[in-house]
């Protein structure tokens, strides 16, 4: 008895180390291959070979696939129109598997096995991060679609979705004009919400917030009685809540619960999109305000076709969310920059991509040629009780992307 | 004070949802021996149970109270037919058993994921369980103190049925000493099948109870399997009042830790906890002793 009891424990600390490794591990990729040799990408035939990487298997793949959904959707749209420059998009799928490991080797396969012309996909950090090397190492070309915390800018990667000054930033912006004066930070422990806490912090000091308090709950964290306990007691006039996936759930149910509003307190999201709305419940979340750069109610003619054709292919029932939007911009900057440069070599697209613009469904966006990320409006949205979630505020105009900040003397320090 | 309270109060809801997730796995771990990592998968079952019963009953309280029994009834015969099928026949291969559920819990949670969508469905609240209620030294949330109320009432039954019924007194015969249990005309499979029944049926509540607190979606479950087998474990193997005292022990020091420090931190406290307790007495709070050879 007492010898299995043993063995028993000794299985339970196993599994708890090994699903606390997955939450961290993130080895950088080492098998990007030396020296920028010249692409083997085949242009002579009517097609070229694309390539996207996005986890369809692992805990990743909820978010992922959606991502994935709407690329498709924009290459049998490009296709339809006749392709890039005259030749078909070709597209070779990979997996990544919801690790960054295998991203990175899978990358690296799209680019010297399939000869593709660009990949187009990753989600996580931890993804980007590995697959950084490989493409720089190989003279790739990636199209990142999501949010993410910035200080990080390659030649070889082109960021679609927002950075900091883009999101996070304005929505203090936000805040502050509403007349806001102290926050609660909450988030999950890991890159993402301590940089962006990072930032929120040199932001307010300068600003005359006050930062009450800043917790941080494991991933996967599903009890927050006494998170919620100590933002009851902090007594802040907002919540800023950089918390991923499931916690949400957890966090939202227990802030309704313990007597908090949206109007008493409002909780400002950067990671839930309408794609998470119903998971939370609608209830759950009605009235709470969310940042990022596209809505599916956006009002633009672009938009319209857009969530009609994906409604069209994938079911009434589906939504479209910023990163789609984001992966799906993505496929048609890489149009326009490569009819630009005439040219699907990798060098010739980085000298032609900046000042490339396109209409796309949140509003015209246009590519920095310095830094690759893309000017793009800041909105600022608030859940409806129909579960999607509508402007409740715009910056007006595109932003330029500032990836490390630099534009804001308050951050100075922050990019170390 | 109201903080005081609170916080005692988030760490015995704590202890009451660790208490229900740990409760079947006291009785299928604890006494028969079996590591069924299905079990969080059992209470993912229970989970969805609620989420189909809320879609054919548009009353939330209604259909939550239905839920219940339901969820008990789809997480026992899932229990049932894994038992009969794949358990009975490594009884004395505890680790083969561990990766043969391990996978069976990976089968259910894609099974999950087609039948019902990779993302979060959501399970409405009634609406006399939202909100709070003011128990004079602190407004507590409602749902919490149902969930409480429920563990109470769920360990209270489990003792009365092993403490009283004819069939608890067979497994204890069983769980104490399986051959003499037998030569005295036990059939000893029937008890284990009904065991196993309860056990995961327990599972299929807890899932239930938890679409009030937490995300509804395939991997529920695995948020949870963990710390139900810490509780058994610090609690001691056969004995359901160790799950008890183990579950809210937890829970409160989990509330403890979190309120002075960070939930990352205290979750690695709660751990060291653990491992330095289990080093000192290994067998747990409490344990059985018995006569037999095993």
């Amino acid at each position: 008895m007492r010898r299995t009891q043993r063995r028993l424990l000794g299985v339970t600390a196993l599994l708890s180390v090994a699903v606390l490794t997955a939450a961290c591990g993130s080895r950088t990729g080492d098998t990007a291959s030396g020296g920028g040799g010249a692409s083997c990408v085949d242009t002579s035939g009517d097609s070229v070979k694309i390539g996207f990487l996005n986890s369809l298997s692992g805990t990743m793949a909820i978010s992922e696939k959606t991502v994935n959904d709407s690329l498709n959707l924009a290459a049998e749209e490009i296709n339809a129109a006749g392709g890039v420059d005259g030749k078909k998009l070709s597209i070779v799928t990979e997996d990544g598997a919801s690790e960054p490991t295998v991203f990175a080797e899978k990358a690296n396969k799209l680019i010297s096995a399939d000869c593709v012309a660009a990949v187009f996909g990753g989600w996580t950090s931890s993804s980007r991060k590995a697959m950084l090397p490989v493409f720089e190492g190989a003279n790739g070309l990636l199209f990142y679609p999501v949010q993410y915390e910035g200080l990080e800018s390659s030649p070889n990667i082109f960021y679609t979705g927002a950075t900091t000054n883009q999101q996070i930033v304005p929505a203090l912006d936000y805040l502050k004009e509403k007349g806001v004066t102290s926050l609660f930070l909450v988030g999950s422990d890991y890159v993402f919400p301590r940089t962006a806490n990072k930032i929120i912090n040199a932001y307010a000091a300068a600003n005359g917030i006050e930062v009450k308090g800043e917790e941080y709950a494991p991933l996967g964290h599903t009890d927050f009685a006494t998170i919620v306990n100590k933002v009851k007691g902090a007594g802040a006039a907002a919540v800023f809540n950089t918390l991923n996936g499931d916690s949400n759930v957890a966090f939202f149910k227990e802030y309704k619960n313990a007597g908090l509003t949206a109007e008493a307190m409002p909780v400002v999201s950067v990671s839930i999109a309408e794609e998470e709305v119903s998971g939370v419940g609608v209830d759950n979340l009605a009235g709470q305000l969310t940042a990022w750069n596209y809505y599916q109610t956006v009002d633009s003619p672009t938009n319209k076709k857009f969530v009609e054709a994906f409604k069209a292919k994938y079911g009434a029932d589906r939504v479209t969310s910023d990163p789609m939007e984001a992966a799906y911009t993505s496929l048609y900057l890489w149009k326009s920059m490569v009819e630009k440069a005439k040219s699907f070599t990798p060098d010739d697209i980085k000298k032609a991509a900046g000042g490339t613009s396109y209409d796309a469904p949140e509003g015209t966006v246009t590519v920095n040629g310095d830094n690759h990320h893309i000017a793009k409006t800041a909105l600022i949205g608030k859940v409806g009780a129909d579960g999607l979630i509508h402007t409740e505020w715009s910056s007006g105009q595109p932003i330029e992307p500032d990836p490390f900040l630099k534009g804001y003397p308050w951050a100075s320090g922050l990019a170390g | 004070m109201e903080a005081l309270f609170g916080q005692l109060f988030a760490g015995l809801s704590l202890g009451s949802v660790l208490l229900l997730a740990a409760l079947g796995l006291a009785l299928t771990f604890g006494q028969m021996g079996v590591i069924n990592m299905a079990h969080g998968e059992f209470m993912m079952a229970g989970a969805y149970t609620a989420y189909v019963v809320q879609g054919a009953v548009s009353d939330a309280g209604v259909s939550l109270l239905l839920s219940i029994p339901l969820g008990f009834l789809v997480g026992g015969v899932l229990g049932l037919v894994l038992e009969m099928t794949l358990i009975r026949r490594m009884y004395h291969r505890p680790l083969d058993t561990l990766l043969v559920t391990w996978g069976v819990a990976l089968i259910l949670q894609q099974v999950a994921r087609d039948i019902f969508g990779a993302p979060n469905v959501d399970v409405k609240a009634p609406s006399w369980l939202s909100g709070s209620v003011d128990l004079g030294v602190a407004q507590v949330p409602a749902s919490r103190l149902f969930i409480l109320v429920l563990a109470v009432v769920a360990v209270g039954g489990l003792s009365l049925v092993l403490a009283r019924t004819a069939l608890g007194r067979r497994v204890r015969g069983v769980v104490q000493n399986r051959d003499l249990a037998e030569t005295v005309g036990i059939s000893t499979r029937a008890t284990d099948k009904l065991t196993f029944f309860i056990g995961s049926g327990l599972a299929g509540v807890a899932g239930v109870a938890l679409t009030l607190l937490g995300s509804t979606g395939p991997t529920l479950g695995t948020n949870y399997i963990v710390d139900a087998f810490l509780v058994v474990v610090a609690g001691g193997i056969g004995q359901i009042k160790g799950t008890v005292i183990a579950a809210f022990g937890l829970g409160l020091l989990q509330a403890t830790f979190e309120y002075s420090t960070t939930a990352s931190l205290a979750k690695v406290a709660v751990f060291v906890v653990i491992v330095v307790f289990l080093q000192i007495r290994p067998q747990g709070i409490f344990s059985i002793r018995t006569r037999s050879l095993a």
